[in-house]
Formats: C-alpha cells, structure tokens, sequence
C-alpha cells in the first residue's frame, strides 16, 4: 500500500535506493547530495537492505567502484552533486562507453569558482556530453519517480546506458515535501529483475572490457555506442506510461502547462518550473495568455517534440539555470533555438540565465521575462536575445 | 583482416575473442634494428624470456631457441637484460623495405 511521508529531496532518493536495494551502492558524500549517502549507510548498518555499500576515498574512485561493480554485472548507484560530478569527468565517459545501466543522483549545485553549495545546472550541464541520459525533477515526488524510472530506462536492453536524475541543490534536496512513497514490494515488481550483458564474473566466457581502440575502431565503437541513447527515447515514453498506469502518476518527455491557447511560453525546468506555474496562473488571471514547458528530459533531447509544441506561439524565452560561456546563449536555448530552425513558421526566442549559485526567482522575475514576451509580439522586435535575471547590473 | 562496421560489434566495447592479440604482429613496429640471437653464448638464464614485453623469446624443450620475428618490435630489452659476460644477444641493424609506394 502506498503511503503519504514527509521527506525532502535526499532522503526521497534514499528511500528509493532502499526499496530497489542494488548489489552495489559507491558513493563519496558532498554537500548537497550527502544526506542521501549518510541515509543509505544508516539503511545498510540497520540491515535494511543486503546491497554492498562502499565509501572510496573521492568520487573519481567511487565511479570507478561503479564501473567495476557493474562490470562484473551487478546493479549499481551513487550519488554525487557539484564538484563531485566534476571530479567523476573520465569516469563517466567510461561508464557510458561500456554500455554500463549506472543509475546516479545528482543534487545539482553550481561549480566553483567562486566556492558556492547552492543549487544550479552548472555540474549535470557541464557533463551533457558525456553520454548520459539525463533526466531534471521539479519536485522531492518527482525526484523520487524518476529515479524509480531510471533504472527501467538504464537497464533495457536497446538502451544500456547510464541515466543521472537531477533533484535542484537544497531547493528540492534538503525541502520538506509530503510524498507519495509505493508500496516496496509494487516497488520492486516495477523495478524488476536486473539481467546483466556480458558479466564478467562469468567463468564460462572469455573476454576482454575496455580494451584500446586505435584509428582504426575507435570511431566504430563510438558510433555502436550512440545507438544506446539513441534508442532510449521509446523506452523513456513507454516507461512513463507504465510508471502512471501502476502508480498513477504519469511522465513524458516534457511538461506543457496552459499551453493550449497560449500566444507566449516560458521554457524552464526543474524546481523554478514550480514557481513558474504560479506566476503563469497569476498572470493568466490578468489576461495574459502565457504558457510553461518544463523539459524533464534533457539527454536525449526531444528536439522534435518540443519544436512541435513551440512552433504554435509567437514568442519563447528559455531560462537556463547554467551559463555557457563564449556559446551563442546557455545550453538548453540552444538546443531548442535548433531545433525550431527547420519550421519557417517559428517564434522569437530569448534566453535568460538565471539563479545561479542558490540565487532565488521569484513570481516577479517571470513576470519580468512574460512582459518581454509581450514587448515582442507587439513591436515583433527582439532586441536583446541574452539576459539575466535578479542580477545585480 | 577484414574489419567490423560498427553495426557488427559487441555493445560495450566488449571484445569476446580473446587472446586475438596474436594476430596482432608487432613485428611489424621494428624500425632500423633487431636482436640477434647467439645460440653458442646462451647459458639458459632465461633473463630475456622473462623481460620481453611482447612474449616474442622462444622456448622448446625448455631452452630459449631464437626469437620470433613476428612479434618482436626491437625494444631492445633482451640484449639489456642478457648476462654481459656472455652478450648471447645483441643488437644488429636492420634493413628495412618500404612499401612499393614509399620509395622514390
């Protein structure tokens, strides 16, 4: 039976690692993701769950421990934030070139310098290239679903690759939030039974793991290694599916919120999507017709279906909680300024980076960004494409 | 040796034929000069068996016989490691024939 518990973000996740309980759990604690480590100690000191805890000596170890664990064919978490992810750099090149379904959670928290343990995209966006599917939660629920998704999305076999689940640094992790927590054993029917590829604790086969490519496979092995991610998209839209039809709470791709016959849209993702929503209801009460998507998805990106949903209004702002720098604006415009260019009817964009380093948004900074949509439509005048929001000019 | 398209092989970067080094012949590394093996000087220490990189002494019967030119790239290792008073291998130079489309 499902039941409703006060948790924030960290602990959601830790009661999800309990529920699944892999073979293997490696992780090195950093603020903000470290109540998540200390949660999963506690669970494995009180005998509550039977998987292999490790603490290494940093993160760039306990991803090894990771690759490793999942090598040899178990079932494999961790948790890291910040520059925790950064030190991971090789790392995670690794486990997504080895085809490893790693499951991690990732407390996004802004890169130093200067030194800063609050929230932004700065470390998960900093890795978008790494290989990994990644997927951005608005909320300690939906951090806890989607970590459940991950696995099923990690461990399919046309997929076998690697997903990071970001909860926002402190705004989602260390956030009191009352969460639906499913019943363990509906928990690990979903989960289901984890069947490795190729283990290579596995007498019977010989093989080699990783070996040196030079000139002449390396870009083969590459390539073979895309058709992973780029299989996942089915199975990410079926897994959401099946997620909603069994604990009735539904995912897709992206959120659309009063989107139907909106003439402007905000385009933001995790947490500040929540405030968003306010401020778009606000501002639908005062005539405007404004409209939010939320990507949850970020790798792979569903350029398509979000052209599909954005081509319909006349002006988008796209905020970034991450700068790109010397980049022609911040990773997530970028991605979707592309993915309109092949519709010759397709609206004016801007993109504003906003919060980072913890800095708060509020109802009144989405009011800021849905009066520039407004300027636009009006004087079909873009002017300044890149801005900032609540920073001191 | 035909290579795969990258359609043919393991997910993973996972190689299930193992032991295909051999087909890998590192002779072909060698660039100016080779050991050459003196059999009357041998004493049978084993000492270059046991420093080559690329397992390229050989043994028979329990006695290095030569070294196999296939895999030997010309290190240089076991003319090192050779006992001074014998020196049974040293280095010699090596002529080396460029491709037909090398040459001027």
């Amino acid at each position: 039976m499902s039941t409703l518990k006060t948790l924030n973000g960290n602990q959601t996740i830790a009661e999800a690692v309990r529920q699944i309980d892999p073979d293997v759990m490696a992780a090195y604690p950093i603020t903000p993701s470290t109540a998540i480590v200390e949660t999963i100690a506690q669970f494995r000191a009180d005998g509550l769950i039977s998987g292999e805890f490790v603490c290494p000596e940093s993160e760039h170890s306990a991803m090894s421990v990771c690759i490793g664990a999942a090598s040899a064919g178990g079932r494999v978490m961790t948790a890291t934030a910040s520059q925790g992810l950064a030190l991971m750099w090789e790392m995670l090149y690794i486990a997504a070139g080895l085809r490893l379904p790693i499951v991690a959670a990732i407390a996004n928290r802004s890169l130093s310098a200067p030194i800063n343990i609050h929230g932004d995209h700065s470390d998960t966006m900093g890795a978008r290239d790494s290989g990994w599917i990644q997927i951005y939660s608005e909320n300690c629920q939906e951090a806890y679903d989607n970590f459940m998704q991950a696995f099923r999305i990690a461990e399919h076999l046309e997929v076998r690759t690697p997903v990071l689940v970001g909860l926002d640094g402190f705004i989602i992790s260390h956030s009191m939030e009352v969460i639906q927590v499913e019943d363990d054993q509906k928990v690990k029917e979903f989960i289901g039974e984890y069947k490795p590829v190729y283990p290579l604790l596995d007498p019977e086969r010989k093989m080699t793991v990783g070996p040196i490519d030079f000139t002449d496979y390396y870009f083969e092995h590459k390539r073979n290694q895309l058709e992973g991610i780029e299989n996942a998209p089915p199975v990410i839209e079926a897994v959401g599916k099946e997620f909603g039809q069994k604990f009735g709470r539904e995912y897709e791709f992206f959120e659309e919120y009063r989107m139907d016959d909106a003439e402007v849209c905000i385009v933001v993702m995790s947490s500040a999507a929540g405030t968003c929503k306010d401020a778009v209801d606000e501002l639908r009460e005062e005539g405007k017709r404004v409209g939010l998507l939320k990507p949850r998805i970020f790798r792979p990106f569903p350029y398509q279906k979000i052209a599909e949903a954005l081509k319909k209004v006349r002006a988008v702002a796209v905020l970034d909680r991450c700068s790109s720098p010397g980049a022609f604006g911040a990773p997530l415009f970028t991605e979707i300024r592309s993915a309109l260019y092949d519709y010759d009817q397709r609206p004016k964009i801007v993109n504003y980076v906003y919060g980072l380093g913890g800095r708060d948004i509020m109802i009144e900074h989405f009011k800021q960004v849905a009066a520039k949509l407004e300027r636009i439509t009006e004087t079909g005048k873009v002017d300044e494409i890149y801005g900032y929001l609540n920073l001191r000019e | 040796m035909k290579k795969e398209s990258w359609k043919e092989l393991t997910i993973g970067t996972i190689n299930l034929d193992a032991g295909n080094s051999v087909k890998n012949l590192t002779g072909t590394w060698r660039s100016g000069r080779k050991p050459q093996f003196i059999k009357e000087k041998c004493i049978q220490c084993f000492f270059c068996w046991l420093y080559c990189p690329h397992f390229a002494i050989m043994v028979k019967d329990e006695e290095v016989k030569g070294i196999n030119y296939d895999y030997c790239t010309g290190c240089g290792i076991c003319s090192v490691e050779c006992p001074p008073k014998e020196k049974a291998i040293v280095m010699v130079e090596e002529k080396i024939e460029l491709a037909e489309g090398s040459k001027k």
